[in-house]
């Protein structure tokens, strides 16, 4: 029996990476001793940036917001200690980039001081507005690395009529295990988060998936969860991207979402372990989100393990609290699957940093790519049902239209298909820079229909205006005629008249010129040849 | 390949590699071949070393034109397999000069010209195969009787290498015969049904052990599937494009032979004969020449089967699998072009599927 299931029951889609979670996931939870200075960006979210509103010199408490959302899609940013502001200006951000990004510098005053926190003792004889808007106050994003503002998601669900709750706890990608240590630490309150977070979207039942590698979680979250009857904690197989909101909803409900459709409109709502541990603390503690579980992993770390870190502290201070056996040959922000790599290690931790990785030399080689077999491999392990080798073979050509018939715009980057490559190939380097340039073709595509659609009102209305002049003209010649008509009728000519009708000739030449043929055709009016500019000459 | 400093995630890869895919077919390959060994003596031996050492010698001379490193591709083994698998589909005693060819044939023009691995539109080895028997049908259709090595009238180690180099002796020309698909056909075209023709005694009778006049490394059917199910057991491949070639050849085989057994192998003929399990499972899976999914995968295998049995039945030659091999391979594209995997989030023509509210 297991030999023909070998054979014909092959998993759909994933792949099946080692873990590397263990021993971090199960040392025991570690608190960062807050550093010297903390820098804290304003981007931590998607969306507009937060706006900075305290000034250099200020002293602050912590959980005091110190920047406010900058647009309905943003979040706020609160102090993660006390102290006092000491700049406001550019750090390097956690992309591989190395690029800068607007940050407000805190110098700690040592005494990590809260301002005043008012919790809710009953949040749930609260109107559900009111939890979503303690959220957004309290600067809650998505923790698992989306960081989508959790408010705005809270009203997309309550707006759709969301019925089911998913709480992910895959935490699919190797080496990190924070969603596992706040399960394993904190499952209570991850399950009143679970049960704010389905008040403020009005769901009747939440699903908790946890991939089964995580046994310790699952005993935790099953107890915490006892004695709530529509809160269901639902062990998945782990396998890679569980963790993927796509396919944690098709393994939990059998439903797939639309390709043209967010999940919502399916009547679920994903959101992380982390997240709703977070709202929890917004709306019981009344404490903003300035804190998170990070995990430090990786063959450089000499102590790995999970931290509580406020954020904005530095790479370097939390891979120095660990400490390192080697200088890391990579350093990952977030997991090997989808993370992104760092540029050096003075860049901040931010809300959405589930992990920080620091791989020594034999976990950072990077094998080299050989040719295509078109074994297949990549295909078998998509989980959107792609066929990667199709569309790298179409990208090579630069065939980017022929990759996008493949569904290149279905690809979730997740990463299986290179992972499983036996020829290593980058696979997703192609789709990301297919994406990157297909999206640019797009902007430049629009940015000159734009331009073209403006030089043409141009020059319609410049025509439209000339017409127009040229038919007041027209008139005030006939009215002119007319009177210089009833004058000489008059036979008692006014001097002063006369003059005025001169003066007003000289006046407009132009209109004059624009007066007899018709202008459009003709191109003879000169302000219609100074402004028929092509739409590229209007864009240069 | 030239990489960008900064590659896209993921920074954590698989430890299987091309090389690692190769060996294992062979490794999968091995009990046949050394049954084949065994069966057909020492010349079986020089010809398999000799059309492997002549394909290696192929490629290396067109990487060495193109000015490419050779040894990098050489240690991929996609070289090596291919010279074993056109080994084990030659007559076992074929004179030296087959091999040398057919290596050099399936290296060069099989797979180099295309651009090397990964890019040729044939089977390199069936490329080779066919050319040989098309230019050479005499010594490619040349069977010898099983002589097993350990039994006294086997030619021994200088023997051989006599028979290798300069072609079959005399002394061993009694039992140099025709294979149950050669001797169907021939019987059939002097005007005899099957039914008599198998009632006489020089009739070539099945064997399930491999015990029979045929290929190098092919007679054995029960080694060369307990390979087979190797590769599946290790999700080398999937079952999709054996299941379906043997389906193809099989299927339509048991209808003609239960309308006229008269004129028509059954199935089981069709099945231990020839290479048709040899084909099944390490010739029409190689991965650059079947399609990439399992409907595909189907379709391309039954037509293989389908094309071995017209050509075994009615096709100038008594066996099929090369030529239906490479008529697969040409629709390969096409196939491909048409089944297409749906994608998540859509239906079968791509379209987005409409939401099913979970309640």
């Amino acid at each position: 029996m297991g030999f023909m299931e070998r054979i014909f029951k092959q998993p759909r889609w994933g792949v099946h990476p080692d873990d590397h979670k263990r021993p971090a996931a199960d040392a025991p939870l570690r608190h960062l001793p807050t550093p010297a200075k903390l820098y804290v960006p304003l981007v931590q979210h998607v969306g507009a940036p937060a706006r900075p509103i305290v000034l250099v010199g200020d002293k602050v408490l912590k959980g005091q917001m110190i920047a406010e959302p900058g647009g309905n899609i943003s979040a706020p940013i609160h102090a993660p200690t006390s102290g006092t502001i000491v700049a406001i200006g550019d750090v390097t951000a956690p992309h591989p980039s190395g690029l800068t990004l607007p940050a407000i510098t805190i110098e700690s005053d040592g005494r990590n001081e809260w301002i005043p926190c008012h919790g809710v003792d009953d949040p749930f004889s609260l109107p559900p507005e009111q939890i979503t808007k303690i959220t957004a106050a309290a600067g809650v994003v998505g923790l698992g690395g989306a960081t989508f503002p959790s408010a705005v998601k809270f009203n997309l669900g309550k707006r759709l009529e969301v019925s089911t709750l998913i709480v992910n706890g895959g935490e699919c990608e190797p080496y990190l295990s924070s969603d596992d240590a706040i399960m394993r630490g904190y499952a209570d309150q991850v399950i009143d988060g679970v049960r704010l977070v389905m008040h403020a979207i009005g769901a009747r039942q939440a699903l908790v998936g946890i991939e089964d590698n995580k046994p310790e979680a699952i005993a935790a979250m099953k107890k915490a969860a006892e004695g709530f009857d529509n809160i269901h904690i639902r062990p998945v197989p782990a396998w890679y991207p569980m963790g993927s909101d796509k396919q944690l909803i098709q393994v939990l409900t059998g439903k797939e979402v639309p390709a043209d459709a967010r999940a919502a409109e399916l009547g679920v709502l994903v959101h992380n372990v982390s997240t709703c541990a977070a709202v929890h603390k917004a709306v019981r503690l009344g404490q903003p989100l300035v804190e998170r579980i990070v995990t430090v992993n990786g063959g450089a770390v000499k102590n790995p393990g999970n931290i509580f870190v406020p954020i904005g502290t530095l790479v370097e201070d939390l891979l120095a609290f660990c400490g390192l056996k080697e200088n890391p040959e990579r350093m990952i922000l977030g997991g090997p699957m989808m993370g992104t790599p760092l540029p050096h290690s003075r860049t901040p931790v931010v809300k959405g940093a589930s992990g920080i990785l620091a791989f020594n030399e034999a976990e950072a080689a990077v094998p080299d790519a050989g040719p295509c077999i078109r074994c297949g491999s990549c295909s078998k392990a998509c989980p959107m049902g792609l066929l990667p080798l199709e569309m790298a073979a179409h990208i090579r050509a630069d065939d980017l239209e022929g990759a996008e018939a493949y569904g290149l715009q279905d690809c979730i980057a997740c990463g299986c298909c290179s992972f499983i490559c036996p020829s290593h190939i980058p696979l997703v380097q192609y789709f990301n820079h297919a994406k990157g340039e297909l999206y640019s073709q797009e902007r430049a595509k629009l940015r000159t229909e734009a331009t073209k659609r403006l030089a043409e009102a141009r020059t319609a209305r410049l025509e439209r205006e000339a017409v127009e002049k040229a038919e007041a003209a027209a008139k005030r010649k006939a009215a002119r005629a007319a009177a210089k008509a009833a004058e000489a009728a008059k036979l008692a000519p006014s001097p002063d008249k006369g003059r005025d009708g001169e003066g007003f000739a000289a006046a407009s030449p132009a209109v004059m010129a624009a007066n007899p043929p018709s202008p459009p055709l003709s191109g003879g009016s000169p302000d219609g040849a100074e402004t028929a500019p092509t739409p590229e000459g209007a864009s240069s | 390949m030239n990489q960008p400093s900064v590659v896209a995630a993921p920074y954590t890869y698989i430890s299987k590699n091309v090389t690692n895919v190769m060996s294992w077919v062979m490794i999968a390959l091995t009990p046949a071949t050394l049954y084949g060994f065994w069966l057909y003596g020492w010349p079986a031996i020089f010809l398999w070393c000799l059309t492997i050492l002549s394909t290696l010698a192929g490629e290396a001379f067109c990487l060495r034109l193109m000015g490419k490193p050779a040894k990098p591709v050489l240690l991929d083994c996609s070289a090596a397999l291919t010279g074993w698998l056109l080994a084990v589909s030659l007559p076992p005693w074929a004179p030296w000069w087959i091999g040398v060819m057919g290596g050099l044939f399936a290296a060069i023009f099989g797979k180099q010209v295309f651009g090397g691995l990964g890019q040729n539109p044939f089977n390199p080895a069936m490329v080779a195969r066919v050319a040989l028997l098309i230019s050479f049908p005499v010594p490619m259709t040349s069977w010898v009787s099983p002589l097993p090595i350990t039994t006294a009238d086997a030619p021994g180690l200088w023997q051989g290498l006599m028979i290798t180099l300069n072609g079959m002796p005399k002394a061993y020309d009694a039992i140099a015969s025709a294979s149950l698909l050669g001797f169907a056909k021939t019987e059939m075209s002097r005007g005899l049904d099957l039914v008599q023709a198998f009632a006489q005694s020089a009739a070539p009778s099945l064997s399930i052990e491999g015990f029979r006049q045929g290929s190098l490394g092919e007679t054995a059917s029960f080694l060369v599937a307990g390979g087979g199910l190797v590769l599946l057991w290790l999700r080398i491949i999937t079952w999709h494009i054996p299941a379906a070639v043997l389906a193809g050849v099989m299927i339509p085989a048991a209808i003609a032979h239960g309308i006229d057994p008269g004129h028509y192998l059954p199935a089981s003929s069709h099945l231990i004969s020839g290479g048709i399990v040899l084909g099944a499972f390490f010739i029409a899976t190689d991965y650059v020449t079947s399609p990439n999914t399992p409907l595909g995968q189907i379709l391309f295998g039954l037509g293989i089967g389908f094309l071995t049995w017209i050509i075994r039945t009615w096709g100038g030659y008594p066996e099929g699998v090369a030529f239906a091999v490479m008529l697969m391979n040409i629709m390969t594209p096409i196939i491909d072009r048409v089944c297409k995997p749906r994608i998540y989030g859509r239906n079968r023509r791509g379209k987005p599927i409409v939401a099913d509210k979970v309640i």
